[in-house]
């Protein structure tokens, strides 16, 4: 496929390198020159900082900080907590220097409105840095490479949020045919990479050849959309300057979403990796550019990810992008770019697959590309849900190559393992479905709820396993005991009996009959444990050897006593 | 004649042999169907059924001594799995063996514990931890919410806490609107 460059040098990499498609895809309006008039903005220092825990894939990290501890700009205030979640999860840091004022749950920028553990932070205006050592990952093992990464919190930042160490293999060195770098960047009004490769090509690049070191990589292809001719002007000059042979900007069309994985790798290589494998087993792994800056900075400037670009737009007066400290609220964002009145919800991401946000009061995380304000006007609410004409629609747009109406019917309907066996786990909720369709079904909506409750299934059965584990072997452990306490008992019975065999001289035992079998009857038995009963009961030591004297006193008493129960009691019997 | 009563008994034999071999080489140990019926059951081992556990439930179930709508913590939908496999009518929770809550767990009041080891006794999945006359505590991932620690209790220290949904265990809500008609009064 041929693809019209801005440049020469564009238009002969394109032409010496064939370029693939992947089936269908839309082209929405794309809304991206806004936000690309103005150079990236740093954002104003927040009055609080507020830092959630859990902000990638895997388990929440464990605090590090409590309330009143000062803290300075890159320290780790949240470290993967192994014991939980193994090693699939990645540390948080604090984003400038200052006081921790809580250790608390706070709104989360999620659709569910809930709250999550959070470290509030009081910033002292210093910005006082931690002390930045470059980590020279050429002179470690891999294994601490990934360690350094981990704990500098760098996670894939086109969206996912996947952690990145996680993507360089521990063991064995990798063997990358291709490594891909996705500066697409699809999405409606999303303009938060492309400002990145327009202003900061070196660094991305620097980032690009150690993750081309790290990876072992043969080639890498960058690539960015053709809607992007400056960005790709700017990376191909950074390229050219390092003069790396095996490096290349490559400018793929304009289509949504040609900047997820799949489809990026699609278009670049021709692969197509099928349901159930990885990128990686086809010898393809694709980092976003936003990635290659954090690794560089992380790496070559020893700065772990604390900010990050985050694009405003939309509903704004003046949207741009800018550089945002992790753990700023998002009304001082919105402040900046100049809310308008009317704005009526927030968003996350873009149009076509962001989530709407409980709040403006919402920190920007790792996860946020951009903030979208909306409005009645901009995004007018759906028009009512109508129902499925099985027009096949969907079907066509859908890039994952999926029967987007099946699985619609199918998480309609609940019967989720049906929707499994169509492969709901593919659907990359890009949303091309939802935006086709005539009947103006939300399928997205559908796909996540279906997804979501396959997930809790699966987690109640695994603890149902567990349960029916424990159960069990609790079975196995009382019968063990029952079993254990009765020999114990045998046993006991069986040496009393010897013994009361082997002591034939006690007087108590000498006239036992004993049976045919040569043991004791259970009636002998009997009297002889009556009888040693007896021999052992305790007599009162106070009424032998008694003196005379001892003697008269007590029959005295003993007259007394008579005498005054005679009286008490006239008409009573004497009792003794 | 002969020949053919020869072939026949050979036949015999060797179909035989066959299937006796089969019969030891590929024998199902255990009753596959209370298999299929306890991975059904939510294997809290809370015994609101009248039976010791969920095995004894599900094999209960399998002999067709028991009925499927005893199992509370299973709620309507496990009953309608339940239906689904054995093949019968559809049936709701029987109100006896008490009704459908939400999934619960202990939690032990520490400062109240007495350390007497009668709830440890009680648990049917080993989720609670202690010694005698120390305090004990509950182990939350193992707890399965049966309540039987509950009443065991002479202290009354424990409590049924709910549990409340969190980032990582929210749900989309199903987007269909369902209408319902509206009562006058």
């Amino acid at each position: 496929m041929e693809v019209s460059g801005r440049d020469h040098q564009t238009r002969h990499h394109t032409l010496t390198m064939r370029l693939f498609d992947f089936n269908g895809g839309v082209k929405p309006d794309y809304q991206k020159e806004a936000s690309t008039q103005t150079p990236i903005a740093v954002s104003p220092t927040p009055t609080f900082l507020v830092i959630p825990l859990h902000q990638s894939i895997g388990g929440t990290p464990r605090p590090l900080v409590s309330v009143d501890d000062r803290v300075l700009k890159g320290q780790r205030i949240g470290a993967a907590d192994a014991s939980i979640s193994g090693d699939l999860s990645s540390a948080v840091h604090a984003s400038t220097s200052g006081h921790v004022v809580a250790v608390e749950m706070r709104l989360m920028p999620h659709p569910s409105g809930l709250s999550a553990l959070c470290v509030v932070i009081a910033p002292d205006g210093r910005d006082e840095w931690i002390e930045r050592k470059p980590f020279d990952y050429r002179y470690h093992t891999r294994d601490e490479t990934r360690d350094y990464l981990r704990d500098a919190g760098v996670v894939g930042l086109g969206g996912a949020v996947f952690p990145t160490h996680l993507k360089i293999s521990s063991g064995k060195e990798d063997r990358l045919d291709t490594l891909i770098i996705n500066g697409a960047e699809c999405e409606p009004y999303i303009t938060c990479d492309d400002a990145l490769m327009k202003e900061r090509a070196d660094a991305i690049i620097q980032g690009v050849a150690i993750l081309h070191d790290l990876l072992a990589a043969g080639q890498v292809l960058i690539g960015i959309e053709d809607n992007k001719p400056e960005a790709i002007a700017a990376m191909q000059a950074a390229v050219r300057a390092r003069n790396p042979s095996d490096m290349e900007v490559i400018a793929v069309p304009t289509r949504y979403p040609a900047g997820g994985a799949k489809q990026l790798i699609r278009v670049l290589t021709g692969i197509e990796v099928p349901h159930g494998k990885r990128s990686t087993d086809y010898g393809v792994q694709c980092f976003n550019v936003g990635t290659a800056y954090a690794i560089h900075e992380a790496i070559n400037l020893g700065q772990p990810l604390i900010s990050r670009i985050v694009t405003v737009a939309g509903n704004v007066t003046t949207p741009r992008n800018y550089e945002v400290l992790v753990g700023t609220p998002m009304k001082t964002l919105l402040a900046q770019s100049q809310r308008l009145p009317d704005t009526d919800c927030l968003i996350m991401g873009g149009p076509m697959m962001g989530v709407a946000l409980p709040s403006d009061e919402v920190p920007v995380v790792k996860a946020t590309n951009c903030i979208l304000a909306g409005s009645k006007k901009l995004f007018p609410p759906p028009p009512p849900e109508m129902p499925c004409i099985r027009c096949g629609e969907c079907a066509t747009v859908c890039p994952a190559d999926l029967q987007p109406f099946e699985l619609y019917w199918f998480s309609r309907a609940k019967i989720f393992g049906k929707a499994q066996e169509y492969h709901l786990f593919d659907c990359i909720e890009c949303g091309c479905c939802s935006y086709v369709c005539p009947s103006h079904i939300p399928l997205v909506d559908y796909y996540r709820f279906a997804k979501s409750e396959i997930w809790a299934h699966e987690s109640e059965k695994e603890s149902a396993d567990k349960a029916r584990d424990h159960y069990e072997f609790r079975q196995l452990r009382e019968e063990r005991e029952t079993q254990e306490r009765s020999a114990r008992l045998a046993a006991k019975a069986a040496t009393s009996r010897t013994a009361a065999m082997a002591v034939p001289e006690t007087p108590a035992t000498e006239n036992i009959p004993v049976s045919a079998t040569g043991s004791a009857t259970p009636a002998a038995l009997i009297a002889a444990a009556l009888e040693r009963a007896r021999a052992q009961q305790v007599h009162p030591k106070n009424t032998t050897d008694l003196t005379p004297a001892q003697q008269a006193e007590i029959a005295a008493i003993e007259a007394r006593r008579t005498e005054i129960r005679t009286q008490a009691h006239p008409h009573l019997p004497l009792d003794d | 004649m002969l020949a053919a009563l020869l072939v026949m008994a050979l036949g015999a034999v060797i179909l035989g042999a066959a299937l006796g071999y089969a019969a030891v080489r590929f024998r199902v140990e255990g009753d596959p169907l209370t298999e299929k019926i306890d991975a059904i059951l939510p294997q809290t081992q809370c015994g609101q059924c009248g039976f010791p556990g969920c095995k004894p439930y599900a094999t209960a179930i399998a002999k067709g001594e028991a009925d499927i709508n005893q199992c509370p913590p299973g709620g309507d939908e496990g009953i309608r799995k339940l239906a689904d496999l054995l093949g019968r009518e559809y049936k709701p929770l029987s109100a006896e063996h008490g009704v459908e809550k939400p999934k619960a767990l202990a939690v032990i009041d520490e400062q109240r514990c007495i350390g007497c080891t009668l709830c440890i006794q009680a648990c049917p999945v080993d989720a609670i931890v202690g010694a005698a006359k120390q305090m004990h505590t509950v182990v939350a991932v193992q707890c399965t919410g049966c309540e039987l620690c509950v009443p065991v209790c002479p202290v009354d220290c424990i409590a049924m806490e709910p549990i409340a949904e969190n980032i990582t265990t929210w749900k989309w809500k199903y987007p269909v609107v369902t209408i319902k008609p509206v009562t006058t009064h």
